[in-house]
């Protein structure tokens, strides 16, 4: 799992069978520190986040087990709003 | 070298889990990559050196929650000491 900052959203009519109503985000994977790490990646949100929210992601096939159903074309997932990080 | 991290909002699967900020380290103790986030399984500290399990399978084995559990990465010891030759 990683944190990101949401940035923008995105929007898919058509997309494949198992994510109709599914909502898409723009997210900048950051380390701790809020530094970018990595390129933006298109992620699905399952905690109902917003724009400019940190967040924590699961990726690889963890990312579809968030999602219900669970068997989706899914390689990143928002699962988590973080309220904060104690460094 | 671990942080504590809050969420109030998140997926059901991470009800009651304690979070953390892992940064990896290499056999010296230098950071070694970039730091991810980790569910603890073993009462991890603030600043502690840890061991962490970074694969689904694994990480379902240990919770026994089921098949669907979108957990990645979970901490599963405390470094003592770390002896090099």
């Amino acid at each position: 799992m990683y944190l990101g900052i949401v940035k923008g959203t995105v929007v898919a009519e058509r997309k494949a069978a198992g994510l109709e109503g599914t909502k898409i985000l723009l997210v900048q994977p950051v380390d701790e520190h809020k530094r970018p790490v990595g390129d933006v990646q298109a992620a699905i949100d399952r905690v109902q986040a917003g724009v400019g929210d940190l967040v924590y992601l699961v990726g690889s096939r963890e990312a579809a087990l968030a999602c219900d159903p669970w068997f989706v074309p899914v390689d990143a997932a928002i699962v988590g709003i973080v309220d904060g990080v104690g460094l | 070298m671990v942080a504590p991290m809050w969420a109030a909002a998140k997926h059901p699967a991470f009800a009651g889990r304690s979070l953390f900020v892992v940064q990896p380290l290499d056999e010296n103790g230098k950071d070694a990559g970039t730091s991810f986030v980790a569910v603890d399984h073993v009462q991890a500290g603030i600043g502690d050196k840890v061991i962490v399990l970074t694969e689904g399978n694994g990480v379902r084995q240990i919770l026994q929650m089921g098949d669907v559990v979108p957990i990645r990465s979970i901490i599963v010891g405390i470094v003592d000491q770390v002896s090099l030759s």
